[in-house]
């Protein structure tokens, strides 16, 4: 009886490993189904990296190297911003604080994270947007600049809680080690800490910039989505995401608009499945 | 001479007192021996030699704590742990070469010519015993080394900063019996040079390389005597018992 139990159990938790990798591949499947065949038409070269992308002129322009150097732009500037941040602060509250303020800034970061994207979106919007029109004197405010801000604070709370757990699970003895060497306490933190939870960090970074790369809301609402190849960050532009999110409405089902769209979900995907690729490599490079 | 005076020392950490009113001296160039059971306060006390209890919680200290005749809470507590080196229980390379493993120390304190730094870190693993074995190999990492030469080159990676005094926290506690007789060997032919504060549970390595010994118990100092008298003709009960292995 109680063998046929454990069977059941085994199986059953079995059943649901199993369950969550066959989703992601009948999603995968079903994205190149539906994408492929855009490449077909136009080639996944001039897909890549055409320079057009008027999707429903006609004949349809469908170059998506606008929307990835957009999506890059965007991605970029935010990780500029919310790496040096989050690492510091993952730095502060790990190594600096005291007891209280450690609390304090915890809870700051788990409200930060909690705060819905269309929300920050519109604080963007409404704040963010003409300070940035003002201070550079720009025709919009909406650029890929103001994107890149507030995604660094979508981006800072995955970055400081994982380095910040990164940087505690380093030995004690690591840190005693240093110190009884006469080391500073900043020498201890730059020297031994920080090289120590390295593998931790670069990984906080990575899944800070997936969520940065894949986030949608707020960028369509604060970068301009404008489907030019950007000259400068100060520049509206579009991104992958938002392009998705902002056509699927409106393609004729079965057109080859409607088949660029999840060829445009195929690249991101890869995008974000290299990142995450990388940021497990890092974890699990020690062990 | 003395290297430290301490009166009337009682330490908390937290709501526990780790030690109770200890006074006692330590001698320059002597090895003195700290032996007692777990809990018995002898790591809290080493670790108060270089300041680092004061890193945790609410701590909190009474009475004197004189280094070379300064009391040590006056001092820049990275000068008090440059000078007064410490070896952990259990072997911490970096996760380095081997040389850069001792110069690590020297490095960081700004020793960046490259000269400078061999001639330390070949000093520093010849006083350390280890020089021999590693000469060809410096370059190799850390961690290829066994358990006794890593405990070794921590001893050289404490050396290569110029301490005065090293503190041994039950160094030989994960060291087979060759290896523990060669970092005793080391220590006792570092005593020429440095002051030394050894705590160990190994009642028998005590009467090896110490030259006098302290008993803790319940973080009270028993009873602290020349090594040979001690251990021949204790004067307390208690100590007795513990040399004897009644209890610990």
């Amino acid at each position: 009886m109680r063998k046929i139990k454990e069977f059941i159990i085994e199986k059953l938790i079995l059943f649901c490993g199993l369950a969550s990798i066959f989703f992601v591949v009948l999603i995968f499947l079903f994205l190149l189904k539906e994408g492929l065949s855009v490449l077909k038409t136009v080639g996944i070269g001039s897909f890549l990296f055409g320079k057009n992308w008027y999707p429903i002129s006609d004949p349809a322009q469908l170059g998506i190297l606008p929307l990835i150097l957009g999506s890059l732009l965007v991605t970029l500037g935010a990780a500029l911003i919310s790496i040096p941040i989050g690492i510091a602060c993952a730095v502060y509250i790990a190594e600096v604080a005291p007891l209280k303020m450690k609390e304090a800034l915890k809870a700051g970061i788990e409200l930060l994270a909690a705060i819905p994207s269309v929300v920050l979106g519109f604080i963007g919007m409404v704040t963010l947007v003409p300070w940035v029109k003002h201070l550079f004197h720009l025709p919009t405010g909406l650029t890929a600049f103001s994107g890149s801000v507030m995604l660094a604070f979508m981006a800072m709370p995955t970055i400081v809680s994982i380095a910040e757990d990164a940087l505690y699970s380093v030995p004690k003895s690591y840190r005693e080690g240093a110190l009884a060497l006469g080391a500073t306490h900043w020498q201890t933190i730059y020297r031994v800490l920080l090289p120590a939870a390295s593998s931790g960090i670069v990984a906080a970074v990575m899944l800070g910039i997936g969520r940065v790369i894949g986030e949608t809301m707020a960028v369509m609402m604060i970068t301009g989505n404008a489907a030019v190849l950007p000259k400068s960050i100060l520049e509206p532009v579009r991104t992958l995401t938002a392009t998705i999110a902002a056509e699927m409405g409106e393609a004729v089902v079965g057109s080859e608009h409607y088949f660029a769209l999840f060829a445009i979900g195929i690249v991101l995907f890869v995008i974000s499945f290299l990142i995450n690729l990388t940021a497990d490599l890092f974890l699990h490079r020690n062990q | 001479m003395v290297t430290f005076d301490i009166q009337k020392l009682s330490v908390w950490l937290g709501s526990t007192q780790a030690l109770k009113n200890i006074s006692m001296q330590v001698q320059a160039h002597e090895i003195l021996t700290i032996i007692g059971p777990s809990n018995s306060g002898k790591t809290t006390f080493l670790r108060m030699l270089n300041r680092l209890n004061e890193l945790g919680p609410r701590f909190r200290r009474e009475g004197a704590l004189l280094f070379d005749g300064t009391d040590i809470a006056a001092l820049d507590a990275q000068i008090v742990r440059k000078k007064i080196g410490m070896v952990f229980a259990l072997p911490l390379p970096l996760p380095l070469s081997i040389f850069d493993n001792v110069a690590y120390g020297a490095r960081m304190h700004g020793v960046r010519n490259q000269k400078q730094l061999r001639a330390i870190v070949e000093r520093s693993l010849q006083e350390a015993y280890l020089w021999d074995e590693v000469k060809d190999r410096l370059d190799t990492s850390a961690f290829k080394l066994s358990g006794g030469q890593q405990q070794r080159l921590c001893i050289a990676r404490t050396l290569a900063v110029e301490p005065e005094v090293i503190l041994f926290d039950e160094p030989c506690s994960g060291l087979d019996p060759i290896s523990t007789a060669k970092v005793e060997d080391a220590m006792v032919k570092l005593k020429q040079r440095y002051t030394i504060v050894l705590v160990t549970n190994n009642v028998k390595q005590a009467a090896r390389v110490g030259d006098r010994t302290a008993f803790f118990l319940s973080g009270e100092l028993i009873e602290l005597d020349k090594t040979d008298k001690m251990f021949t003709a204790p004067q307390y009960r208690r100590t007795e018992d513990y040399i004897r292995g009644k209890f610990g």
